[in-house]
């Protein structure tokens, strides 16, 4: 067994938490370089030219890319073979969370009671925490801090099985569609297929962590991939909404077995400032 | 163009979908939960925080300002929100709005009536857009933390027209012209 200690977690839940809202990552700046070439529509360009100068002025300041700082969204790979010491594992990532929010000067923007009295929290917890457990004896932390604006045109749907591959398309196609200009486009779209109720919303959001322009390693999944990316393109909503070839930068669909009665699809939308930052223990 | 804060019909009557506006001058910051304490005084017969007579209000709540700066990031939030509460607000004399996103059918038509204009601003460009503003002051409902209203002084704040008083609509106008499906 090895040891890590607590103050270790959130040392590091700290930085990330950070680094994840100054410095957008060099997978997303090559992807907007891409689409500014790619854009015709001539606000589009402009729009795209400055989302790219906003990241520059962001890690230059020190300045969030968004004032939305987002939810902290943490997932953990913890190994089978650590132990960890000195206090318990989810306060510690919170605590990460409440100090990374503090001296980053990041948005509060968790609130408590949420059909009621809204209370914010004050220190942007509690964090979503994601675990999975797997071998070895390390743990690897990506800090995903998301946005309210797209997390609320993301959607579910229990298709039934003759659905199928169209029904998939038509299901993501139409998400984007009624966004529109909302999730502040070129956006990104997590496609989660299969698994049960809860499980595809946890694979949509998990296809969002994967590097910009490397597609699903397998043929059929990278094939939906790119024909939802060509559908969805060919809406002509453009950069903010306002227009043009580029609504979205990327599809990332990842798939799993399902029940027999079901073809369970998620779409978790994340804007053009995709912040996720990881580190390994 | 460049616009100056308050606004007034004459102003407003000139904007169009689409243009490019400059704005200098006063804006309030209000988002969700402002706007719902907004409309509670409103339905008392309560005055607002501030005379809203030409203003402009900004969905918007900054991130914290570091030392040194008027305020943090500073972009747009989605203004859809903020629809069901907009109509009192025109109605006491609100006469702009900026935001990013789709207005409800009720909110453009109100623009007609009442006389004002929706604008929209980059999301998610809210290290850039804070460089435009000057001064930052917290005015009310200190207690809503990162959602309570502010007056900003602005200098030449880039905000696009999404919606007009003649029913213009640069988003469904700008997806019109580029959608292949």
């Amino acid at each position: 067994m090895r040891e890590i200690h607590c103050s270790v977690i959130t040392d590091t839940v700290a930085r990330l938490c950070q680094e994840a809202n100054f410095y957008l990552g060099e997978d997303v700046i090559k992807a907007l370089e891409e689409a500014l070439a790619k854009e015709e529509s001539p606000l589009g360009k402009e729009i795209l030219s400055q989302i790219l100068e906003n990241s520059k002025v962001a890690a230059q300041e020190k300045l969030p890319l968004c004032q939305d700082t987002g939810l902290a969204v943490v997932f953990l790979e913890l190994g089978q073979d650590v132990h960890i010491v000195g206090g318990n594992l989810y306060e510690a990532i919170n605590e990460g969370v409440r100090r990374g929010y503090k001296e980053g000067y990041l948005r509060k923007g968790v609130v408590d009671k949420p059909f009621s009295a809204r209370k914010n929290t004050g220190d942007n917890t509690p964090a979503i925490i994601h675990t999975e457990i797997v071998p070895g004896d390390k743990i690897k932390i990506t800090v995903c801090p998301k946005g309210g604006g797209s997390e609320n045109m993301s959607a579910l749907a229990m298709l039934t099985p003759a659905a199928g591959r169209e029904g998939i398309i038509n299901f993501v196609v139409s998400t984007v569609e009624k966004a529109g200009a909302n999730p502040c486009p070129p956006i990104i779209i997590g496609v989660g297929i299969g698994g049960n109720f809860e499980y595809v919303a946890y694979l949509a959001k998990k296809a969002l962590l994967r590097p910009l322009g490397q597609p699903h390693p397998d043929p059929e999944m990278a094939e939906l991939e790119r024909e939802i990316l060509e559908r969805v393109n060919k809406l002509g909503i453009g950069p903010q909404g306002f227009g043009g070839r580029v609504t979205a930068l990327a599809v990332h669909a990842e798939v799993a077995p399902c029940h027999i009665a079901s073809l369970p699809v998620a779409v978790n939308i994340q804007c053009h400032s995709a912040r996720h930052k990881e580190a390994v223990i | 163009m460049k616009v100056y804060t308050p606004l007034t019909d004459e102003i407003v009557e000139k904007l169009r979908a689409g243009d490019k506006v400059e704005l200098t001058g006063i804006i309030y910051v209000a988002r969700d939960s402002a706007h719902k304490r907004f409309v509670e005084a409103l339905s008392k017969g309560e005055p607002l925080p501030f005379d809203p007579k030409g203003q402009v209000i900004y969905y918007m709540g900054p991130s914290p300002a570091p030392p040194g700066k008027p305020i943090g990031s500073a972009g747009p939030t989605t203004s859809g929100r903020m629809d069901p509460y907009t109509i009192p607000l025109l109605e006491a004399g609100i006469k702009g709005m900026i935001g990013k996103g789709e207005r409800s059918p009720q909110v453009k038509e109100a623009l007609k009536k009442y006389k004002a204009v929706y604008f929209a601003t980059l999301g998610g460009a809210a290290a850039l857009i804070a460089s435009r503003i000057k001064e930052a002051k917290v005015i009310a409902y200190e207690d809503l933390g990162a959602e309570a209203v502010m007056r900003l002084y602005v200098e030449d704040f880039p905000v696009i027209v999404v919606n007009d008083i003649y029913g213009g609509d640069a988003y469904e106008a700008g997806r019109a012209a580029y959608r292949l499906i």
